[in-house]
This record gives C-alpha cells, sequence and structure tokens, in this order.
C-alpha cells in the first residue's frame, strides 16, 4: 500500500473554513510529487462538509465523528484525532495553520510522541527527499526543514501559502466513510463558552481602496496624526500593525494581520512596518503594495511593488504636499 | 497563586542577522532581548499576583547570555528564576524544550504556566501546548484576559477575524498569552537593585539530559528568502521621492 497524506480540513460552527481548500491545494501538489495517495478528514460538523470536500480530487473523505466534538476542544480534537490516526497510520498530516489549529495540534502530535512542522509556505521534495520551506525570525530568513522521526509526520501551512482557487475537482465524488471515535467522559477538561464579536467593529477596513498603514517606525503616538494627514489626503482609511494597535495609539479595529483584519486593497501604502508574517497575512493580496521603511532589509520589501528606503518622517511630509497639489489640479 | 513564566531571548527586532557557515542557524554574535509575547506573560503573572498574593518564577534555557531575561524579569517584579544554562539548548526544537522545563519543574506545583504565544525567532507557536500535554494539563492558547473563579479560571481566547470566547478551565493550566493583554511595566531602579538578591538557580543539561531525546525535527537549511516579486526602488532626497510617488499613484496606479 502506497503512502497516505491526510489533509484535515478545519470545520467551525458547522461550516468549511475556505482556508481548507488551500490546504487540499497543498496535498494535491504533494501526492503528485511523491506518488503518496491523498485523503481528507473532517473533524465533527455537519455531514454536509465531508460531502462538499468529496468533490476535490481525494481519494476518500472520512467524516470523524462523536457528541464530544461538538463545541470544539483541544481535549476532544486531539483524543478523537489520536484514536484515528493510531488506527491509519497516515504518512503525513496537513492542517491550515489557524488558530483552531494552532490549539491543538502541538497536542495531538505530543500525544502520538510526534512532531509538527508548523507555519509552513512550501515544500521541497528533491531525490527522494521532503522538506517543509517556513519564515524563520519574521520573515527575515526562511528554512527547509525535514522530518528525522517516524511518521506520522505533521504540518500545517500558512493562510495563502497554496491557492485555494487550484484544489482540483474530481469526475466522480470521493468516497465519504464515517468513523466514530470514543471520547471518555472526563478527558474534555475545558468548558467554552459562546463564541462572539466585541461591540461591532466601527472600521471595515476590507471596503477600503487605500490604505496607509503604520507600524513600529512611527515611534511615537503623536506621530500617527501626520500619517493620518497622508490617509486624509488619498482618500483612504487608516490602519496599523498590531503593536501600535496593542500600545493603544490606534483602536483594535484597525488593526491589519492574522489577529485583525485581512484586506486587499488598490493601494497599501505601508509606513515603517518591518513585514513580521503575522502582518503580511492581513495584507499580501493588495493589489499594490508601497512601503517605506529605513531599514533596506525589512521583510516588507520582500513583497513590496514600490521600496522607498529612507526616513519617514522627511518623506512623508512632503508626500502629503503633494497628493494634495496633485488632487487639486485634478 | 503560584505561577510560572517561560521566557525565551530572541535576536532583538532589527539586528542584523548572519548566517553561520554551515547555513543551518545564524551566528551568535548579535544583539538578544526577551521574546515580546513572553513579556506580555510575565506582566499577566505579575499583575495576577497582585490580585491574589503567590508567586511568580520565571524559567528560560539557552547560553550564558539568555540570564539577561531572567535578570529582567526579576528587575520587574518577579520572585526566583531557573536558567537551564547550556548552548546546546538554542539547537532544541519545541518538542525537547518543552520535556526540558518538564523536567526541570517536576518537583513544583504551579497553579499557572505562561509562555507567550509564539516566539519571534521559530515561530512555532507550540512550546506551551506541547508542555501542557507533557504534564497532562489543559491548556487554552492566545489569551487576552484571565480571571479567577471558584474552580478554577475563565479565560478569553482571541480567535480570528475578531472574534472571541471565554473558556472556563480547572487548574492546573497553561495558557499562551496574546501581545498586547496588558500594559507593560518598566523595571524600577529599586527593582533593579532588589534583584541582585533574589535567587536565580542554574540547571545543567546534565540534570535534565535523560528528559531529553533526539530532535524529530531537522532545519536542512537556513537562508536570504528568494524573492518571488519585482520590486522598484525609489531613492533620492525626500521631495524628489514624493513627487515620483505621486506620478506613480496618479498614473500606473490611478489611484488619485
Amino acid at each position: 500500500m502506497p503512502d497516505t497524506i491526510l489533509v484535515i480540513v478545519e470545520q467551525r460552527e458547522g461550516k468549511l473554513n475556505r482556508v481548507s481548500w488551500e490546504t487540499i491545494t497543498a496535498g494535491q501538489a504533494i501526492a503528485a510529487a511523491t506518488g503518496w495517495t491523498l485523503e481528507a478528514a473532517v473533524v465533527g460538523g455537519p455531514a454536509s462538509i465531508a460531502a462538499e470536500v468529496a468533490g476535490k480530487k481525494v481519494a476518500k473523505v472520512y467524516a470523524i465523528e462523536s457528541p464530544k466534538l461538538e463545541p470544539y476542544t483541544p481535549d476532544a480534537f486531539a483524543a478523537g484525532l489520536k484514536q484515528f490516526l493510531a488506527a491509519k497510520q497516515p504518512k503525513l498530516v496537513l492542517m491550515p495553520h489557524t488558530y483552531q489549529v494552532r490549539d491543538f495540534i502541538p497536542k495531538l502530535a505530543t500525544a502520538m510522541g510526534r512532531t509538527v512542522i508548523s507555519d509552513c509556505i512550501g515544500f521541497k521534495h528533491e531525490s527522494g527527499k521532503l522538506a517543509f520551506t517556513r519564515q524563520m525570525f519574521q520573515g527575515k530568513l526562511a528554512a527547509d526543514v525535514s522530518f528525522t522521526g517516524d511518521a506520522p509526520w505533521f504540518a500545517t501551512f500558512q493562510n495563502g501559502a497554496f491557492r485555494g482557487d487550484k484544489a482540483e475537482d474530481s469526475a466522480a465524488a470521493a468516497p465519504v466513510e464515517t468513523v466514530n471515535v470514543e471520547i471518555a467522559d472526563g478527558v474534555v477538561r475545558n468548558k467554552p463558552q459562546e463564541v462572539f464579536k466585541e461591540a461591532k467593529q466601527a472600521v471595515d477596513l476590507t471596503q477600503a481602496e487605500i490604505i496607509v498603514s503604520v507600524g513600529r517606525g512611527i515611534k511615537e503616538q503623536k506621530n500617527i496624526d501626520m500619517a493620518k494627514q497622508l490617509a486624509d489626503a488619498l482618500g483612504g482609511e487608516l490602519a496599523a500593525s498590531r503593536p501600535i494597535c496593542d500600545s493603544g495609539w490606534l483602536p483594535m479595529d484597525r488593526q491589519v494581520g492574522s489577529s485583525g483584519q485581512t484586506v486587499a486593497p488598490k493601494l497599501y501604502l505601508a509606513l515603517g512596518i518591518s513585514g513580521a508574517i503575522q502582518h503580511i497575512v492581513g495584507m499580501k493580496g493588495s493589489k499594490a503594495i508601497i512601503a517605506v521603511n529605513k531599514d533596506s532589509e525589512a521583510p516588507i520589501f520582500e513583497i513590496a511593488d514600490v521600496a522607498v528606503v529612507g526616513n519617514l518622517f522627511d518623506i512623508v511630509p512632503p508626500l502629503i504636499e503633494e497628493v494634495k497639489k496633485a488632487k487639486a489640479a485634478s | 497563586m503560584k505561577i510560572l513564566v517561560c521566557l525565551k531571548q530572541v535576536p532583538q527586532k532589527d539586528a542584523p542577522l548572519k548566517l553561520n557557515d554551515a547555513g543551518t542557524w545564524i551566528r551568535e554574535d548579535t544583539s538578544y532581548e526577551v521574546n515580546e509575547p513572553d513579556a506580555y506573560a510575565l506582566e499577566e503573572a505579575l499583575r495576577q499576583r497582585e490580585k491574589h498574593k503567590g508567586e511568580v518564577v520565571v524559567i528560560t534555557s539557552g547560553p550564558a547570555r539568555a540570564q539577561q531575561v531572567l535578570r529582567e524579569a526579576l528587575a520587574k517584579g518577579a520572585d526566583r528564576a531557573l536558567h537551564l544554562e547550556d548552548d546546546k539548548f538554542v539547537g532544541l526544537d519545541a518538542f525537547n524544550t518543552a520535556k526540558a522545563f518538564a523536567a526541570a519543574i517536576k518537583d513544583e506545583k504551579f497553579d499557572l504556566i505562561l509562555t507567550g504565544l509564539q516566539s519571534d525567532d521559530y515561530g512555532y507557536a507550540q512550546t506551551g501546548v506541547i508542555l501542557a500535554e507533557l504534564m497532562g494539563l489543559p491548556h487554552a492558547t492566545i489569551i487576552m484576559q484571565i480571571e479567577k473563579t471558584d474552580s478554577g479560571i475563565r479565560v478569553k481566547r482571541e480567535l480570528e477575524a475578531g472574534f472571541f470566547q471565554f473558556v472556563d478551565i480547572p487548574t492546573p493550566a497553561v495558557l499562551t498569552i496574546q501581545s498586547g493583554i496588558n500594559k507593560l511595566r518598566y523595571a524600577t531602579l529599586i527593582g533593579i537593585k532588589q534583584a541582585k538578591n533574589k535567587p536565580l538557580k542554574k540547571v545543567t543539561l546534565a540534570e535534565i539530559q535523560s528528559a531529553v531525546g533526539d530532535n524529530l525535527q531537522k532545519i536542512e537549511r537556513l537562508y536570504v528568502p528568494q524573492k518571488t516579486k519585482k520590486t522598484e526602488v525609489i531613492e533620492g532626497p525626500a521631495a524628489e521621492v514624493a513627487k515620483k510617488l505621486v506620478d506613480k499613484l496618479r498614473n500606473e496606479l490611478r489611484v488619485l
């Protein structure tokens, strides 16, 4: 029997998380490179999710079920999946690097005496050896990492690492097998309450065509006003990376990144943002990215269309004036 | 409440990094600081102790230089420190680092163990959760609030896209802390002075060696990432740069 790659798709509150398609695409690519068989699994949730996944090019879909899998807890997910994986023994287990997966996958792998290569952005398969590429030092460096222990090997992929819309469909639906797992009383220790959203977000950055975003390089709270003036002159919204919101210099609803909003404006103007991974995942889909940073090696320049290496305090004031002039003339 | 905080020393945010000769890690000679989310974890522990009394213990692993993050934590108010001191801890994977921590604290009874949600160097986001599993404790990740309850704690988990969730957890428990959960304090002059007399215990690799196994994963190669995007660099005096940018905004991007 050939080795198996198992993609565990994510369902939350009974809905398939779309980022799962990216992991299916990754699984299909690794299957093509290695010749291994690709299967998928859904943990909990309604039967419709397994049926949806079965429409993709996968050999089989498992619907892992137990009443204890709802609502999500790391204890139940780790216990249920451990049972399933111990029986199936796949070679490689792939999941999206979501907050939910981060919450249980290290526990699951540890319970099985295995390891996770987390937050990967790609893979390499060279002379029969599989390695996973991931960012290190906040994206300043990259590493190819391989497994040295026994299977199952666990890896998670960063949001946006693969294209979800490239996940291949299958002509005929894959078979779906329901697997009931036993989760004993007392295994689940956490009692989760309802999921909620903080007081309605005042700012919807996802609709903005132009975003001026500030990072640590803005240095002091009083300097935020300069960025605000630029955003106003451009007719755009002001946003920030997480540290700025953590400091209370701008409200949390102006935060772009994995814990904030994901945006794709026509123009994303990054001022003094180094480009940590958590920020990049929230804005790399922007049509055009202009970055101003004094550090020529800042990771933000890796994804910028236009790089301005310089001091933002020198560049922004004349830029505001030029933008105003251009607006007045048009 | 007796609280353990796991701290990691990482390269400073804008410190230049040079690859070692083998191309598998960075060279030692750079500047370091405490991992930022860990600083928030320490602050939260100090605040919990202020509310509920108890003790805050800090732990780190790494070469002699890593002692600095413990000294800073003691100066901010931590009661005592444990330093798993050896150069070899730098190359240990998350699984084995957690095993080393578990072995070093096996005779202590903590109500809470806090870590930052991830590190600024590896960024694996795993050590805290692995430690919980090794110790048989419940855990919750990416925490933005901790309240003591009759049976344990109630924590606020951050989910994606602006969602949150409260979770009730029995203690002892392990929590990974999100940046921004609180406002960081600075060490006071008195604190820095007092820190010199606080206990800082060194644990050698030999003492916990039996708990640590081979790494289960290996960095084959560390490198500067290849650029995938064509980037146009605009240089010159600020006034000229501003003119060039506006020209671009107007004629190429058509947003003006």
